[in-house]
């Protein structure tokens, strides 16, 4: 923890203009079911899941309908009572066609949720825990869609001491974890408990910004009787909830480069897959719904939505009271890492945490200007880099004098672009850099 | 058809530019021009003008298409000004618009122009009139004299006309230091009231402007307080030894153009180094080379060698300074 502050954070780094305010207050709401859901087979990083259900097979509300394939892959489950209208190509958030489940509502259900097995963890062990959350399908919610049960299952001779749940939620506009921990904090911390069974970390602590005071009242509430737990509020700065960022913030350790947080006895896990896997071992519920922030100038209701994973995004905008304007951009995450979209019609997967609808008023794409060498990127990098140079390096096509920069360490949180007077777009040829290297890589292997 | 429009994060932008940061810096200009109108009348407001004159016109006619944005993102007229600045009061007007084509067609534009140059413009086109007229520029003129619509001796001379030789030019402080041993008011010169260049002779308001910056954070603040704190210690040394001929540590400071360039030469973005730790070498670097050039050099000013110097040593700096990334300890 930071010895001259008496909040909590890391060096460097940004603020952008929060734009919370559109959800921050609101409580969550239930997305009504809708007609058709599609399903891709591959919402997590890894193996696809394989299907086990075919056209016609009639399906459950939580009923398993696609089985991890190998360790490194989760299963997948019907959000809805209904029937498999088929497996099929159909469009993501990649752009690319992937197959997927399309599966139709049956509209006489109660959609009452048709519980799994978890088994009971308390006589569980390790092997035993890990692959019943690899059956619950859970993926790390933050964004990134990692599957859980591989970052539980800790490598041999690789122990964690320290157990931090991520509450940052950095990214502008996002209100998704906020809202979970406001609503949930006996969810999370009996998710802490059961995680903790199987990991044994000697101190847990739950990192959240500064800017989310009712998450941080009622989470220190909740877990009052528990020493080991602690509510770390943080100063409020971009990229605080990247886990690096995170365990220098409060443990004031550094990961080595190309490491992970394990290798200085860290676990890092976002708060809402915490509250997810207490919802899979109490109640049997495996993933197949979650929050998603739908905001931005451009909707007429913004909202945080509880929504059933496979939810044509174009309802979701329906059921927020549509658009304002058909001049917008959709991002899905935040508007600092997130991607851009081409059309509403793809499916809400299991790593959305936001749906940014902007106008032209948030986004602006000036012309760019020379660098003039002002250091407002090195000053902002939280990895410490030099975006100033990296960039021009890029410019020229120099991609290996690049990675003597270090450019492979950089985890493309975007900060120097923002801050670049110039509107110099850094870290997106750092992303092309990175990917050119990779397959030079891959080349000479 | 809507047109779609695809990019990649991040979507947010700080609501700064570079546009914004040079003009914040002119603003800052500003009140040493006015200062310099109240000392040197109306001679001294036309030097400038006709400085930046040449550097406004020499950007606008190599800048093909582009060159009403060029205009517009002000960094010419920084460098016409801080020229205008560094010139004495009587300095013809044709010298100064050289001055500035010089400044930005030598200084900026043969490198690549903004950004690409590794000497600071303004510096150049003043290296260069140190070396075409060496007579002009060290003939000052005490401030306040003459009217406020006055021109200063020597402002109105035409382009190779005989210079005329007249009674007015007085000694700057550095020279009397140099030649003299005398060191003048030490309020004199904090205020200004000393002969010298137009901008250069009130350290206090260039000391307050260059706060500013650094808490606007428009320029480094690493780089003035290397050069300040370097030259009052390394002076100061041997004004310790021998106070009969050393000057104090406050006269270094003070006097000359080395406030002027410590906040807006040194600090030029472009052509300083932009590591934290390059940022310190830099600033210890022209320190030690104004204190030497000042003490043992045949010229009475330093500065703006010094600046230049350590200019051409600021790619290498940058280099032997690498910063260490995140997760290499």
């Amino acid at each position: 923890m930071g010895i001259f502050n008496q909040i909590a954070t890391f060096r460097h780094g940004v603020h952008p203009h929060e734009y919370k305010h559109y959800t921050e207050s609101l409580p969550v709401e239930r997305m009504p079911f809708v007609e058709e859901y599609i399903l891709p087979l591959g919402q997590h990083i890894g193996a696809p899941a394989a299907s086990i259900v075919t056209k016609g097979d009639k399906v459950r509300r939580g009923q398993e309908i696609a089985k991890a394939q190998g360790f490194v892959s989760v299963s997948l489950h019907s959000p809805v009572d209904g029937v498999v209208t088929g497996v099929e190509l159909a469009e993501t958030l990649t752009g690319k066609m992937v197959e997927a489940i399309k599966i139709k509502t049956d509209s006489y259900s109660s959609q009452l949720l048709h519980p799994s097995d978890p088994g009971d963890y308390r006589k569980m062990n390790v092997d035993e825990f890990v692959s019943s959350v690899q059956r619950s399908g859970l993926v790390g919610l933050g964004g990134a869609a990692f599957p859980a049960h591989v970052k539980f299952k800790i490598p041999e001779g690789k122990t964690c001491r320290y157990l931090i749940l991520n509450g940052c939620e950095c990214e502008p506009f996002l209100t998704s974890d906020h809202k979970v921990m406001a609503e949930q904090p006996e969810a999370i911390v009996n998710g802490i408990k059961i995680l903790n069974r199987f990991v044994h970390a000697e101190k847990v602590f739950i990192g959240i910004e500064n800017n989310k005071a009712d998450a941080i009242e009622v989470l220190t509430k909740a877990c009052e009787n528990d020493d080991n737990i602690e509510v770390v509020p943080l100063v409020v700065k971009y990229p605080q909830g990247a886990e690096k960022m995170l365990i220098t913030a409060i443990l004031d350790k550094e990961v080595p480069s190309g490491k992970l947080p394990l290798d200085v006895d860290v676990m890092v896990s976002n708060v809402s897959s915490i509250a997810a896997l207490s919802d899979w071992f109490e109640e049997g519920k495996p993933l197949i719904e979650r929050v998603v922030t739908v905001t931005g100038d451009a909707v007429y209701r913004p909202s945080n939505v509880l929504t059933p994973i496979g939810t044509p995004m174009r309802q979701v905008v329906e059921h927020c009271g549509g658009l304002l304007s058909e001049n917008y951009r959709m991002l899905l995450g935040g508007p600092m890492m997130g991607m851009i979209q081409r059309t509403l019609d793809i499916p809400i997967v299991k790593g959305t945490s936001g749906m940014l609808l902007l106008g032209d008023d948030i986004i602006k794409t000036p012309q760019e200007y020379d660098c003039i060498k002002c250091g407002r990127c090195v000053e902002a990098c939280p990895m410490f880099l030099n975006p100033s140079t990296m960039g021009l390096l890029a410019k020229k096509g120099l991609w290996d004098d690049m990675e003597e920069h270090h450019v492979m360490d950089c985890f493309e949180c975007g900060s120097c672009s923002f801050v670049c007077p110039s509107y110099i777009p850094l870290v997106q040829s750092f992303r092309v850099a990175k990917g050119i290297l990779r397959e030079k890589k891959a080349k000479e292997k | 058809m809507k047109k779609v429009i695809i990019s990649s994060s991040p979507f947010l932008h700080d609501s700064t530019s570079t546009p914004k940061i040079m003009w914040e810096v002119v603003a800052t200009l500003l009140p040493l021009v006015l200062l310099s109108a109240y000392y040197f009348k109306l001679g001294a407001v036309l030097v400038i003008l006709f400085a930046c004159l040449g550097a406004l016109i020499t950007e606008w006619v190599f800048s093909g298409n582009e060159a009403f944005r060029k205009i517009k993102d002000g960094s010419a007229l920084i460098t016409g000004i801080l020229l205008g600045l560094c010139l004495p009061p009587g300095f013809p007007f044709w010298m100064a618009f050289v001055g500035g084509v010089v400044a930005i067609g030598m200084g900026k534009l043969i490198w690549g122009g903004l950004g690409h140059n590794v000497f600071n413009p303004a510096l150049v086109g003043r290296a260069f009139l140190q070396a075409a007229f060496p007579a002009a520029i060290t003939r000052w003129a005490l401030p306040n004299d003459g009217s406020w619509l006055g021109l200063n001796s020597g402002n109105a001379a035409l382009p190779f006309q005989q210079m005329k030789v007249d009674g007015l030019s007085a000694a700057t402080p550095l020279s009397q230091m140099k030649f003299d041993h005398d060191y003048g008011v030490l309020t004199d010169q904090i205020m200004g009231m000393t002969s010298g260049s137009l901008g250069e002779t009130s350290g206090l308001l260039i000391l307050i402007l260059g706060l500013y910056m650094i808490l606007r954070k428009i320029i480094h603040w690493r780089i003035p307080v290397a050069i300040l704190s370097t030259v009052i210690v390394f002076s100061g040394l041997f004004w310790l030894i021998d106070a009969t001929v050393y000057p104090p540590p406050t006269f270094m400071i003070f006097s000359g153009g080395l406030m002027l360039g410590t906040f807006y030469m040194a600090t030029d973005l472009v052509s300083s180094p932009i590591t934290p730790r390059g940022q310190w070498l830099y600033g210890i670097g022209i320190a030690v080379f104004v204190v030497m050039i000042r003490l043992w050099g045949g010229l009475p000013e330093g500065v703006m060698y010094a600046i230049l110097l350590m200019n051409a040593a600021t790619p290498l700096i940058n280099k032997a300074t690498k910063i260490k990334p995140y997760g290499y300890k």
